[in-house]
């Protein structure tokens, strides 16, 4: 809120319909596709990584159970949208964030804007 | 906020009037003093603090050594040296250099307030309405909860406390201070911007903050509890926060949605406002629209606001403040309540009612409908389902069906009526008015015609 010393990073979470890419034709791909190199391309310095991740069917869950390792095929959680990729960005505010957010191509999901904390050698948090 | 600490530890009766004018000091410039510090040191809580000490110090000083000739600039010198004290004090921890900075800031203020301090309050004023604007909007962003919006907003620029907040909207106090907190961490954390946003975001933020401000001058109009009717000074504070809007939409290459609704919710609310001075006798009790003294509502508030309404609708883009606020503009053309245009009125809940699909809109245009064309006709849009049921709890559906019911001299069903209205309302004043009611209704027993 004060002028900003240090960017802040941003964590944008692309929740979608998996099962809605399964039927994109070919031209609907092709629009998603250039949507992300629009995004890409508006986003510049500020994209600090990305990745498009496997589908949910390729997830696995760890959990500890008093001291014990729990695995589960699957996702956390099943729901009708699955984080289907994500973009982690630099941003000067929340506001810059969700301008970028709103480049991201989405079929029927949305993309959730995470502030990441970030912290100096010290461990305090900037 | 800040008046907590007041409301606490005021049981010495020696003293108690220097504390009621501290509180009123406060609750009057605290506001401003919050959105100047916060633009200052950019930080909610700091701001907070370094007021609540400057609480204390008043609390502890004025009434001991009088009040200072000008308690606002005094209030915003001390708030701010308790903040340069409260950051002096963080400052030696590791990682501070944020901190630092805004140090170096707020100290360099003070040496110029402290060299020329009139001219530095001159800018201080010059500046205040675009802190005020700044932390309204932030307050207002969209990543906020509606109700973390309205919450915030009362609390850091109306001055409210927590409490009162809390009994507004009908929640436990822990609940809002828990809601409170966490909109303001999220403000830090997230870092919602504390500024005006730019042009192309003004569409998408002023709806929200039309709203809220709209909330707030209802707040204040009719203070949902205590012994008061009304908090004048928040519909003041909705009514100058309004101005400032409509003054930013006109400005600027907005949409003339928003523009139009700008004007029409300041319209709205100036046009209620003109009625503050006859909405109440003498001994406090609450009189209706029809039974006010016309002569007392101000008139430059409806010339204002009736040339908003026109200046709003030539825009050709309705919306519900600027119906609503033509709505008062009829009222506000009668000179006696017998005069009023029951149908146009009617006609225009009609627009508005098809605009929101608001049960109350729809308990208004009954009553409007009652006025026009009869109490049975109003009593038979009351007392369908589509009304009735997702009104059952609300006491302003119960006490405008015993109106009516009283009207069309239905005199039991009316006595049962008023009595459920009462048991669900929480304001004195409007409890007052319908224990009245009861009395005459009483008095004149049984179902005469």
């Amino acid at each position: 809120m004060t002028p900003p010393t240090t960017p802040m990073k941003y964590l944008l979470l692309i929740y979608d319909d998996q099962s809605a890419y399964a039927t994109l034709d070919e031209q609907a791909a092709g629009e998603v596709y250039a949507g992300h190199m629009r995004f890409a391309a508006a986003a510049g310095k500020r994209m600090v990584d990305g990745a498009e991740l496997r589908p949910t069917t390729t997830a696995t869950t760890v959990r500890m159970r008093n001291g014990e390792r729990l695995i589960t095929d699957g996702p956390f959680a099943e729901t009708k949208e699955q984080l289907g990729g994500y973009y982690m960005v630099e941003c000067a505010d929340l506001d810059e964030a969700i301008a970028l957010a709103a480049l991201i191509p989405v079929v029927s999901g949305c993309v959730e804007v995470r502030p990441i904390v970030q912290r100096d050698e010290g461990g305090n948090e900037l | 906020m800040v008046l907590e600490g007041i409301a606490a530890g005021s049981q010495n009766g020696s003293i108690e009037p220097t504390r009621r004018l501290i509180a009123e000091v406060f609750r009057q410039d605290a506001g401003q003093a919050i959105a100047t510090l916060i633009g200052q040191t950019g930080s909610f809580d700091l701001a907070e603090d370094a007021l609540q000490d400057a609480l204390v110090t008043a609390l502890e000083r004025w009434p001991v050594e009088g009040v200072p000739p000008r308690p606002a600039a005094w209030l915003m010198t001390t708030a701010r040296r308790k903040a340069i004290d409260r950051l002096r004090r963080n400052a030696t921890l590791a990682n501070k250099q944020e901190q630092l900075t805004v140090l170096v800031r707020l100290e360099q203020q003070e040496r110029e307030a402290a060299s020329a301090p009139e001219d530095w309050m001159d800018a201080m004023r010059d500046e205040i309405p675009d802190d005020r604007l700044k932390l309204l909007f932030t307050c207002c962003h969209p990543a906020l909860e509606m109700e973390a919006r309205v919450a915030l907003t009362l609390h850091t620029l109306g001055g409210l406390t927590t409490p009162e907040i809390a009994a507004a909207f009908l929640v436990p106090t822990p609940t809002m201070a828990q809601r409170l907190t966490r909109a303001k961490r999220k403000i830090r954390e997230a870092r919602i911007p504390y500024r005006t946003p730019p042009l192309d975001l003004l569409p998408e933020r002023l709806p929200a903050l039309l709203a809220v401000l709209y909330l707030i001058f209802n707040a204040g109009y009719t203070a949902p509890t205590g012994a008061q009717l009304q908090r004048r000074d928040l519909c003041d504070e909705a009514i100058r926060l309004a101005r400032i809007l409509v003054g930013v939409s006109a400005r600027e290459e907005l949409d003339r949605a928003a523009q139009a609704e700008a004007q029409g919710v300041l319209a709205l609310m100036l046009l209620h406002h003109s009625r503050r001075d006859a909405r109440l006798r003498s001994d406090g009790a609450l009189l209706l629209l029809g039974e006010q003294d016309r002569a007392t509502w101000n008139q430059h508030n409806i010339r204002e606001g009736s040339a908003l309404v026109e200046q709003a609708l030539r825009l050709r883009r309705p919306g519900p403040y600027q119906v609503q606020a033509a709505i008062a503009a009829v009222h506000a053309q009668a000179m006696r309540a017998e005069e009023t245009d029951w149908s146009q009125i009617a006609a225009l809940y009609g627009v508005l009612a098809s605009m929101t699909c608001s049960p109350v809109v729809e308990l208004n245009r009954a009553v409007a409908v009652a006025m026009a064309d009869g109490s049975l006709a109003g009593l038979a849009m009351l007392h369908s389902a589509s009304l009735a049921e997702p009104l059952a709890n609300y006491h302003l559906y119960h006490a405008a069906r015993a109106d009516l019911l009283r009207r069309s001299g239905q005199h039991g069903e009316a006595l049962q009526a008023y009595q459920q209205a009462l048991d669900l309302c929480q304001n004195a004043v409007e409890r007052a008015f319908l224990t009245h009611r009861i009395a005459e209704l009483s008095a004149v027993g049984g179902d005469g015609v």
